[in-house]
């Protein structure tokens, strides 16, 4: 019998080490599995290189995993956020690495990766500092950039219903770069809202086929950051 | 001469320029004004970067959903007939040639349409680029809406970028408080200018050759408050 189901955050988070490379969904806080991150806190491995869209804003989620001084590296397209000074500090010691990726990039880098692509071209970033030190050709009358797959040990991805074999769906603008990073990682880590019985998620509304995921974690109450970034706003 | 385009004529300007049926990404920022200007009579259909076609106006108070954002992550509301996808698909949409209008802000844009926004490059600054890179490459066409000149006079159309470039020869026309211009193969072309402005005197504020078009005419914005 498949079951993906994992009883606690803990169990769902087993096995990464120090220096893993993790995946993180989310854009600002929809999609950000923010109890997996904490339970990764409390779990306390680190030297993490963590590849995420924004590198967390206000007191929780990636911001605190920054803060906790757990991430040697972070691979993102746009760390700079409104709330977050947590990257910011840490980059201006210089104690947190920073690549940066263009979005369609990083996501494109990421499916590759999934998706057993072995490196692709792109005229994004053509021509800017971001090409540097990045094979440039022309196809097409155009200069594309050679990139390479984006993979990791790990994702955590937060999705808003899945079942024991693993299909996940998302609520609305929740899901971006959840697909992706479900394909790409060795070991693929979600925490989903509700749990349901296998065909309660229609086969035509499955976004994430559990081909792509190893453990499913229920958390029916996630927090969320904007009230989080709120409730400190109130508190100083 | 007469006063300058505020923000919102510059965003009612733009939006002129859309056609119906266009599929649409408004960039972080004065862009996103663009959306309150468009003609009703238009089916326009505005596309957001992190996974949503068909978004509309924000909520009313209250009704935020934080799953439901834009790219500037604040909360939005979804039209009947829009979708969800995610974001290897919506950058599909954008590096694809899919969408017909990007609208984006510049520190910068050149005589040859190369586009400067990310980065001032000012040293100790956190670099973030986010899709800007995507959308000034993929979209069919990339206007750029941004004040003439900075806040010190200094030209923002320039002959050759000095900040960090986003693409290179990218942009397709620039709406400022000035002027509408033209990027073409044979330079910056005024198609249109405020009332009772000079050219000379837009040429004394631009860094670069500029020509007026054969057919240009005044450019007259409603008072917009």
């Amino acid at each position: 019998m498949i079951d993906k189901r994992v009883a606690s955050l803990n169990e769902a988070l087993a096995g990464i080490g120090d220096g893993a490379t993790i995946h993180i969904n989310g854009f600002g806080e929809s999609g950000c599995p923010t109890e997996l991150v904490h339970a990764l806190i409390d779990q306390g491995a680190k030297g993490l290189t963590v590849v995420s869209n924004n590198a967390g804003d206000g007191p929780i989620g990636l911001a605190a995993l920054i803060r906790a001084g757990r991430v040697r590296k972070m691979i993102c397209s746009f760390p700079r956020t409104q709330y977050g000074d947590a990257f910011r500090e840490l980059y201006a010691k210089g104690e947190i690495e920073l690549e940066i990726v263009a979005q369609g990039t990083l996501s494109e880098r990421i499916r590759a990766a999934g998706a057993g692509i072995g490196a692709f071209y792109t005229p994004t970033t053509a021509g800017t500092p971001l090409a540097r030190g990045k094979e440039t050709r022309k196809f097409g009358g155009r200069d594309q950039v050679l990139e390479t797959p984006l993979g990791a040990d790990f994702a955590l991805v937060k999705a808003e219903r899945a079942d024991r074999w693993g299909n996940l769906a998302y609520n609305k603008s929740a899901r971006n770069f959840g697909p992706s990073m479900c394909m790409a990682a060795e070991t693929t880590i979600v925490q989903a809202r509700e749990i349901v019985e296998l065909g309660a998620i229609d086969p035509e509304h499955v976004v994430t086929p559990g081909i792509f995921v190893d453990r499913v974690v229920e958390v029916p109450n996630p927090i969320s950051e904007h009230e989080a970034i709120q409730k400190e706003a109130v508190g100083s | 001469m007469s006063p300058r385009l505020s923000r919102r004529q510059i965003a009612w300007r733009v939006a002129q320029d859309i056609p119906d049926g266009a599929y649409v990404n408004l960039g972080i920022g004065m862009p996103e004004m663009v959306s309150d200007h468009l003609p009703e009579d238009r089916e326009i259909i505005f596309h957001s970067e992190n996974g949503i076609l068909g978004m509309g106006p924000a909520p009313a108070p209250g009704e935020e959903d934080y799953d439901l954002i834009n790219a500037g992550k604040k909360p939005v509301t979804m039209l009947p007939g829009g979708a969800y996808f995610h974001h290897t698909d919506s950058f599909a949409m954008i590096r694809g040639g899919h969408i017909d209008i990007c609208v984006l802000g510049a520190f910068q844009v050149s005589a040859t349409g190369d586009l400067a926004n990310w980065s001032t490059g000012a040293p100790g600054a956190v670099p973030a680029v986010g899709g800007a890179m995507d959308l000034a490459v993929g979209a069919k066409r990339v206007l750029v809406m941004s004040d003439h000149t900075t806040r010190d006079g200094a030209p923002k159309l320039v002959e050759r970028c000095t900040y960090p470039l986003t693409g290179v020869g990218v942009v397709s026309a620039v709406y400022t408080d000035l002027a509408v211009i033209d990027v073409t193969g044979e330079g910056l072309v005024v198609r249109e200018l405020i009332g009772d402005m000079e050219f000379d005197e837009l040429r004394g504020l631009t860094g670069a050759p500029l020509r007026l078009a054969d057919d240009w005419r005044w450019l007259a914005a409603p008072d917009l408050g």
